[in-house]
């Protein structure tokens, strides 16, 4: 401690005296390991978090089944207090399948990212959607491989730099992202499609509130139930931690746009 | 006793669902279709779910997320199918499930693909190739017992003809014995401080710790594999071995003709044998050996370009030559009606090699 205008505070031009003591423990209950490897800044832990504090809320923890793809978030896949499978990448949205048709009383959601769902495993969520499976698939979407180090993924969007976009995607060159709520949203047998964030506070109550409602849709029975949550990654985007919040939403999410883009619990009201 | 006239695609579906599978995913490609029809028919009226998934790699999902259920479960496809489900066969290796995996094969050309895999890693499947109908519904139903003993995939190895040969068979239901699926997802191990994983990257929670320790787990699959292969007794079916100076080896559909041109060279007084191999994962290499330990000459019929006989020499180490009369033999459909498997001209093969 310092004196600074009558007042002790921690000096902030200088390496600390002390270590710094954990005040609080923010690890939600069902996840047992507050640590993870996961980057400064990344937004997937905030994503997790929302999901499994509405696995608690909702009171289905002993009958869900966390479905996980490959990607950075595959890291909790270990450290959850709900059951886990974990799938390969792209293969998520069948596997859910399968556990949902042996056991309908499971509750049961995926968790991928836009690698693993947009680029290897487009089809296996078209078609669970196409079904009307009544299961819940979460996509965090960054708009890059963080997992290989920021590479182009199918939802990049145009202008964004990667590692092998060294200029920024370019339509001619790279193609156009695929924005797969909307594509879901569009398809007979979803019964929720929402996108969300977490590069604020307000979001990241809207993208809780997102999730909430998918899970209570797939209780209900209605169907095919879909989260994206935009996610922060400065590590693949090559930012400072502190402007990636800003970056996602000045980039991201001025392509994938926020919002929910089909409820049909609320079209029959 | 329940003897009824079926196809070989309808036994071995009426064989699965007797051995208590109930949850089949398939993506249609003959021979296979056929065994898929059957399933659509029979599941659901046995409290089942049959999946037509919109391609092999989702059946194969499918039945993977079943299978980590504990639910007793099948898919399979014909070689093609078979090529775009090993990776993740590979993966559900590593994740230590049962499942039983059907290859309703196109002529012989499977068989690497069968015992060696085409997936990622170090990981071994337990290969069974029935040569008729009979055979493959004992078989069925010993793959869903081997699948959950150790827990690790059971491949079932067809063909066209197997699929739609017509015979008199027992399709009595026969009484499962215990299976452990402590292991298995259902949810309710959540909120314990102890949830379940079922992952090809861990076996179980490694709690307070972040990540996975893939040495570990790679480490304890392998000894799992090692254990499994010690395990499993390779099955064959030898005959005229004694005094053969020529031993014909073949395994499948073409086994049957191979035997019956071995019978009727017996039958003319010249000393050949035969062994067939019933399981080819774990092959039975000491089988092999010892039907083969006093014969000049061995000969390998495949209807392929020479892949079994590549595991006949590992067992034969030499002490004998190994001969391959076969070859790819296909009609134009390409589904595996091979002119070749005919006695007259299996058996003047094997003549030619006795001659030298």
């Amino acid at each position: 401690m310092t004196e600074h205008e009558g007042r002790n505070v921690v000096p902030t031009d200088r390496p600390p005296e002390q270590p710094a003591t954990l005040v609080r423990d923010f690890t939600p209950d069902l996840i047992d390991v507050g640590t993870h490897h996961l980057c400064p800044g990344c937004g997937e832990p905030v994503a997790m978090r929302a999901a499994l504090e509405a696995v608690a809320e909702l009171g289905v923890v002993q009958r869900t089944i966390g479905v996980f793809g490959i990607g950075c978030y595959t890291a909790f896949s270990n450290n959850l207090d709900v059951e886990v499978l974990q799938a390969l990448h792209g293969r998520a949205p069948s596997l859910a399948t399968g556990v949902k048709r042996a056991k309908p009383a499971a509750f049961v959601f995926t968790v991928q990212g836009d690698g693993d769902m947009v680029n290897e495993g487009l089809q296996e969520v078209i078609h669970t959607a196409a079904r009307g499976e009544n299961v819940t698939c979460i996509m965090l979407n960054n708009g890059v491989f963080g997992e290989t180090g920021g590479h182009m993924t199918a939802t990049t969007v145009i202008g964004q730099r990667t590692k092998n976009t060294l200029e920024g995607r370019n339509a001619e060159d790279h193609g156009h992202p695929i924005l797969l709520a909307n594509m879901l949203a569009g398809i007979d047998g979803s019964a929720y499609v929402a996108r969300g964030a977490v590069n604020n506070a307000h979001n990241v109550a809207l993208t809780k509130q997102m999730i909430t409602a998918a899970f209570e849709s797939q209780i209900a029975g209605r169907g095919f139930s879909f989260v994206e949550v935009l996610t922060m990654c400065p590590t693949g985007w090559f930012i400072d931690t502190t402007e990636a919040p800003e970056y996602l939403a000045d980039n991201l999410a001025a392509v994938h746009q926020i919002g929910v883009l089909k409820d049909v619990a609320r079209a029959d009201a | 006793m329940s003897m009824r006239l079926l196809e070989g695609s309808e036994a071995i579906a009426e064989a699965m669902v007797g051995a208590g599978c109930r949850f089949f995913a398939g993506y249609p490609m003959t021979p296979f279709t056929e065994v898929l029809e059957h399933m659509a028919r029979l599941l659901p009226e046995a409290g089942g779910v049959c999946m037509n998934a919109e391609s092999e790699l989702e059946a194969i999902g499918m039945a993977w997320g079943a299978a980590a259920t504990g639910t007793p479960a099948a898919t399979g496809s014909t070689g093609q199918g078979l090529s775009l489900m090993q990776e993740s066969l590979a993966e559900i290796t590593l994740a230590r499930l049962p499942l039983v995996v059907l290859n309703m094969a196109r002529a012989q050309g499977d068989y690497f693909q069968a015992t060696r895999g085409g997936g990622h890693g170090d990981y071994r499947h337990i290969v069974l190739a029935p040569a008729d109908v009979a055979e493959a519904v004992g078989l069925v139903r010993y793959a869903f017992e081997l699948t959950f003993r150790w827990r690790n995939p059971v491949l079932v190895f067809g063909d066209y003809y197997l699929a739609h040969t017509a015979t008199s068979v027992d399709i009595t239901e026969v009484e499962a014995g215990e299976r452990d699926v402590s292991w298995a997802l259902n949810g309710s191990s959540g909120g314990t401080g102890s949830a379940k994983l079922v992952s090809p990257l861990g076996a179980f929670k490694r709690k307070n710790q972040a990540g996975y320790n893939l040495a570990d787990h790679y480490a304890s699959c392998a000894a799992a594999t090692t254990e499994m292969t010690a395990g499993v007794k390779p099955i064959v079916e030898a005959e005229h071995t004694d005094g053969a100076e020529v031993v014909v080896v073949a395994f499948g559909t073409p086994g049957r003709y191979v035997r019956a041109a071995v019978r009727s060279l017996r039958a003319d007084g010249v000393p050949v044998g035969y062994v067939r191999p019933v399981t080819l994962y774990p092959f039975p290499g000491e089988a092999v050996a010892r039907a083969c330990a006093d014969a000049r000459a061995v000969a390998v019929y495949e209807n392929n370009q020479g892949q079994m006989i590549d595991d006949v020499r590992l067992s034969v180490l030499g002490r004998a030559p190994v001969h391959f009369i076969g070859g790819l033999s296909l009609d134009s459909s390409g589904f595996g009606i091979a002119p070749d498997l005919d006695v007259a001209v299996l058996r003047a093969r094997i003549e030619e090699v006795f001659a030298r």
